[in-house]
């Protein structure tokens, strides 16, 4: 017994003074580890352009940790939205984006809360960057009144200020981005839209007729072609003449980015932003993604690839891991502080997961509000004469 | 101001109106106008009443409009605000839902609204159905507007009525003015309201000439969306139409009239949402219902009528089954003898309504 109590006290001991020694080190650690470094980005290639960007990106502590919490949150979200997919509490259409995160995150850090963005379908993580929580965003898919669309919109209809969604119809947001664009340069406050599309939207007519206005009028819009390598089932080769996306702008200048690297995709996207606040009219850029799902949640997304070259890109080009590596190997941080931030993720992602699967979906009394902004109050007809439902603003 | 326009206006228009082969009796207190001078006079008072209100589309600016319609908006406004756009619908429509969305308030012009089915998504999908989806984030503030319908020799592509498949999709307000004033009170309240609004006109409507009231002349005139007019009242029965054909009802009535036939005529002004009361009310009085339109027969503006007064409490008011007077279910031709057999006559009104009252 005695024994017992020695080795207990020992371990309760030992693990006080580890954890003393830890809470020693942390605050040791801020002194000690790297306030910023500088590091070697890929160059991008150039289309009417003289120069790029920079090749050398600054990044400090808190932006590292910042990056790496959202790029964390991201990639956790999305799992988690896989999760409950396959137990059928999340249904329709779910595209997911992990493996893409560096993008979001890239171009969230180059523009300013005050500029506007939108996007396709593929949107959980703009909705995340662009100021929604992972509670309301998890509660939108699965269909409750949490939801940050109150249940009505789903995966693909998700808006923020500042973002316009999540848009379904491939292509057609591209006109939506320039129009934002244009009311930012009418009321003139220096804002700018994000405007961003995928590989195979890239082919759109609407596109086209885009870049021509957008160019004519000089919209302070950023066009961004996230090329994953697929649209949908078809890859790049098979769906374009030309997979030089950067240059399919003609006219427009355009860069070439690694989108998995998140200092390029910031350092690129700054570069185009003091374009656009220049008065120089758009600019087109291509960043090169993947993403690790299907196109959407019924796609398993090896049928039309290896697993072998997902594999790959998992080793070879995680955006997660080479953000990590890149701090931890110039000691701006140290795997218990990312762990805690780990920790404090997956806390998060349970707590919202948890919300979107208790709360309640949306009440039947509020299915045909929201009709008409600012109007007054109306009958909807139901699915028969006998039904007469209300709808208001 | 206004009465200082009339009165140097009402001498020339008292020749004027002899002169025009359809005239509307004047008085001292109103003023003629053309439905292209009430349409351009609207949106010349919106655009000064909101800096945040502007036109786009083709031919719009420098050429004054391809109808005449914005004429002197981009001499008065300039290049900001009266946007001339390349032959891109889907494009500049989609950038005007955009820029709705961003908080200005576009008037989209299709020169036609045949064009508009190439922009016909943006229409629906990203105005129509945005504040729904977004359950009240995204408001959409957007006019599209321009001629619909049959106009005169243009055979079938440029010829097509869309009043029903726009009125067919929640999320949207349609809206089909006959006169001038419905032109104007119609279009400034499309402007104003907070949502997306397409605005059907007609192309022969444009220079037809109309009395315009004190009260219309004003710049704070506007009418109410979703309110339909009696624009004649009578006792036998209920002929309902939509834009151009409210004239023909008109002209058909007074020739009915003469044989002692009553005809109470009632415009729509706006296809969605439809004023069913004022068509019930008039029913229940008439107990005889004919629906004319310029368009197509099936799935028609007509035919949403005749469901309606079916399923609500007029049908028991009924003495014969509604009609519908339609286009007829073919594209349109182009020579001029079938061009104007393949649209409702007055002859075709008049025959419609004897056979529903069964004389």
């Amino acid at each position: 017994m005695r024994k017992m109590l020695t080795i207990i006290s020992n371990v309760l001991r030992a693990s006080t003074k580890k954890n003393g020694a830890r809470v020693v080190v942390s605050s040791r650690s801020y002194a000690d580890f790297t306030p910023q470094a500088s590091f070697d980005i890929k160059g991008c290639d150039l289309h009417r352009l003289e120069e790029g960007p920079a090749q050398q990106a600054v990044l400090t502590r808190e932006e590292g940790l910042q990056y790496y919490r959202t790029l964390q949150m991201m990639r956790r979200m999305e799992l988690k939205a896989d999760q409950l997919y396959k137990q059928k509490i999340i249904r329709g259409f779910c595209h997911l984006y992990d493996g893409q995160e560096a993008c979001a995150v890239g171009i969230e850090a180059g523009i300013n809360p005050t500029d506007h963005l939108i996007t396709a379908y593929r949107a959980h993580g703009y909705t995340l960057t662009r100021g929604g929580t992972v509670r309301e965003i998890m509660a939108e898919l699965t269909g409750r009144r949490g939801g940050i669309a109150k249940g009505k919109g789903g995966s693909m209809h998700m808006y923020t200020k500042n973002f316009y969604g999540g848009n379904g119809i491939v292509g057609a947001q591209v006109p939506l981005g320039a129009g934002v664009a244009l009311a930012c340069k009418y009321q003139g406050r220096n804002e700018l839209c994000v405007t961003l599309y995928g590989d195979g939207a890239a082919n759109q007519g609407q596109i086209f007729e885009t870049y021509n206005m957008a160019s004519l009028w000089k919209l302070p819009c950023i066009f961004i072609c996230e090329n994953n390598k697929y649209g949908m089932g078809t890859s790049v080769e098979r769906a374009a003449a030309s997979t030089d996306y950067y240059k399919r702008g003609d006219f427009i200048p355009g860069l070439r980015v690694d989108g998995m690297d998140v200092l390029c995709v910031r350092e690129a996207t700054k570069f185009a932003a003091d374009h656009c606040r220049a008065g120089k009219g758009p600019i087109l850029m291509e960043l090169q993604t993947y993403r690790y799902h299907g196109h959407s949640m019924s796609d398993p997304g090896v049928s039309y690839r290896t697993r072998e070259e997902i594999q790959e890109v998992r080793s070879k080009s995680d955006p997660i891991s080479m953000l990590k590596e890149r701090m931890l190997s110039n000691n701006m941080t140290n795997v218990e502080e990312l762990k805690e931030i780990d920790v404090e993720v997956r806390k998060e992602i349970e707590d919202a997961a948890q919300f979107a699967t208790t709360d309640p979906e949306p009440p039947l009394e509020e299915l045909c509000n929201h009709l008409f902004s600012n109007d007054q109050p109306l009958e909807v007809r139901g699915t028969h004469p006998w039904t007469k439902l209300k709808s208001v603003s | 101001m206004a009465l200082l326009r009339c009165a140097l206006r009402s001498g020339k228009d008292a020749v004027g109106a002899i002169l025009r082969r359809e005239f509307h009796k004047t008085s001292a207190a109103s003023l003629q106008m053309t439905v292209r001078d009430a349409l351009n006079q609207a949106m010349d008072e919106e655009l000064e009443r909101d800096e945040l209100v502007f036109l786009l589309g083709e031919e719009v600016a420098q050429y004054d409009g391809a109808y005449k319609v914005s004429r002197g908006l981009w001499k008065k406004y300039g290049d900001k605000r009266i946007v001339d756009t390349p032959i891109t619908e889907m494009g500049f429509a989609g950038i005007a839902v955009g820029a709705a969305m961003a908080g200005l308030r576009p008037i989209c012009e299709f020169m036609t609204f045949n064009f508009s089915m190439q922009a016909i998504d943006q229409v629906i999908n990203s105005a129509a159905k945005t504040y729904y989806m977004s359950a009240g984030l995204q408001p959409v503030p957007v006019v599209f507007r321009g001629p619909n319908g049959a106009s005169a020799g243009v055979a079938a592509q440029h010829s097509q009525c869309f009043a029903a498949w726009y009125g067919h999709c929640p999320g949207l307000k349609v809206i089909s003015p006959w006169n001038s004033e419905d032109a104007k009170g119609l279009l400034k309240s499309a402007i104003r309201d907070d949502n997306p609004v397409v605005f059907l006109e007609n192309e022969l409507m444009y220079g037809v000439p109309f009395e315009m009231s004190e009260e219309a002349q004003s710049k704070d005139f506007t009418i109410p969306i979703g309110k339909a007019k009696v624009e004649r009242p009578g006792d036998h029965i209920t002929v309902v139409s939509h834009s151009r054909y409210v004239g023909h009802c008109l002209e058909a009535a007074a020739i009915l009239a003469k044989e002692g036939i009553e005809c109470e005529v009632i415009n729509l002004r706006t296809i969605r949402p439809m004023d069913v009361e004022t068509i019930e009310t008039s029913v229940m009085k008439t107990n005889h219902l004919v629906t004319v339109e310029g368009g197509w027969p099936q799935f028609g503006v007509g035919a949403e009528i005749c469901a309606m007064i079916m399923e609500g409490p007029a049908f028991n008011y009924l003495d014969a089954p509604a009609v519908r007077v339609t286009g007829v279910d073919i594209p349109m031709p182009y020579a001029k003898i079938l061009e104007d057999n393949s649209v409702p006559q007055i002859k075709d009104i008049i025959f419609s309504v004897k056979k529903t009252l069964n004389v």
